[in-house]
């Protein structure tokens, strides 16, 4: 008792421990109940993303009108450079927001 | 070779303008393409559309594309011209054939590596289940 109150004023390092001790388990399984993201033009071959199609456009940009970036979306790097050029085309026609709220 | 480029280009125009206007304007492009040397691939009018923010006063607009040959000057020309007309809210010319070669090439490409066998539905379910086992 008396040594865990007195050792309450080392707190950082027991939290630092388990932090440590912590770090073994995502090492191994931390991936384990997440869903692999999947870039949805490669898994559609989508070639083309087309800035005037903007059904296609819309899941990637969420309420406040900003791109979703890819650590989301799961869109690989290359499509993403081609659906920001997209979406910034379809912007200047206003058949998508710029910003929205 | 600089006839060989291909140029989309979309307008917004007023709502106010009547579908004589709109005509009307379809067929200056027309006649600045005609004058100038193009040909004009395809038009479509997607009529009138509510527009994701406002323009001036304007919610919605009157879409019109037109899928053009032609050389830089033409574009120049008509970009001018769509400048100065009061009629029209946007506009906007992007240079297509680079980038539909470049979808064509990937398509072809994405062919021969998926192999004659037209086995395109299993080629997925392979892919996805070696991405898969890597996680």
């Amino acid at each position: 008792m008396a040594d865990e109150q007195r050792r309450g004023g080392g707190r950082g390092r027991g939290g630092a421990r388990n932090a440590a001790s912590g770090d073994k388990g995502p090492g191994q399984r931390r991936s384990l109940f997440r869903r692999r993201k999947v870039c949805k033009f490669c898994s559609e071959k989508i070639d083309y993303i087309d800035y005037k199609d903007v059904r296609m456009l819309m899941p990637f940009l969420p309420d406040r009108g900003k791109i979703l970036p890819r650590r989301i979306s799961g869109v690989c790097a290359p499509h993403q450079r081609a659906l920001q050029t997209a979406i910034k085309r379809a912007r200047q026609l206003a058949l998508v927001p710029y910003v929205a709220d | 070779m600089s006839t060989a480029r291909q140029y989309e280009l979309v307008y917004v125009v007023s709502p106010d303008a009547t579908d004589q206007d709109v005509a009307d304007l379809h067929a200056q492009v027309e006649a600045i393409i005609a004058r100038i040397g193009g040909e004009l691939v395809k038009s479509e009018n997607w009529g009138r559309r509510k527009m994701a923010y406002e323009i001036g006063p304007h919610r919605e607009g009157v879409y019109v594309l037109e899928l053009i040959n032609g050389s830089g000057e033409l574009m120049k020309e008509l970009e001018r011209r769509l400048r100065v007309s009061e009629k029209i809210l946007r506009y906007l010319v992007v240079r297509v054939d680079e980038e539909l070669h470049a979808a064509e090439r990937a398509r072809s490409r994405r062919k021969v590596r998926t192999g004659p066998p037209a086995g395109d539905g299993t080629g997925t379910a392979d892919n996805d289940d070696r991405d898969e086992a890597e996680v």
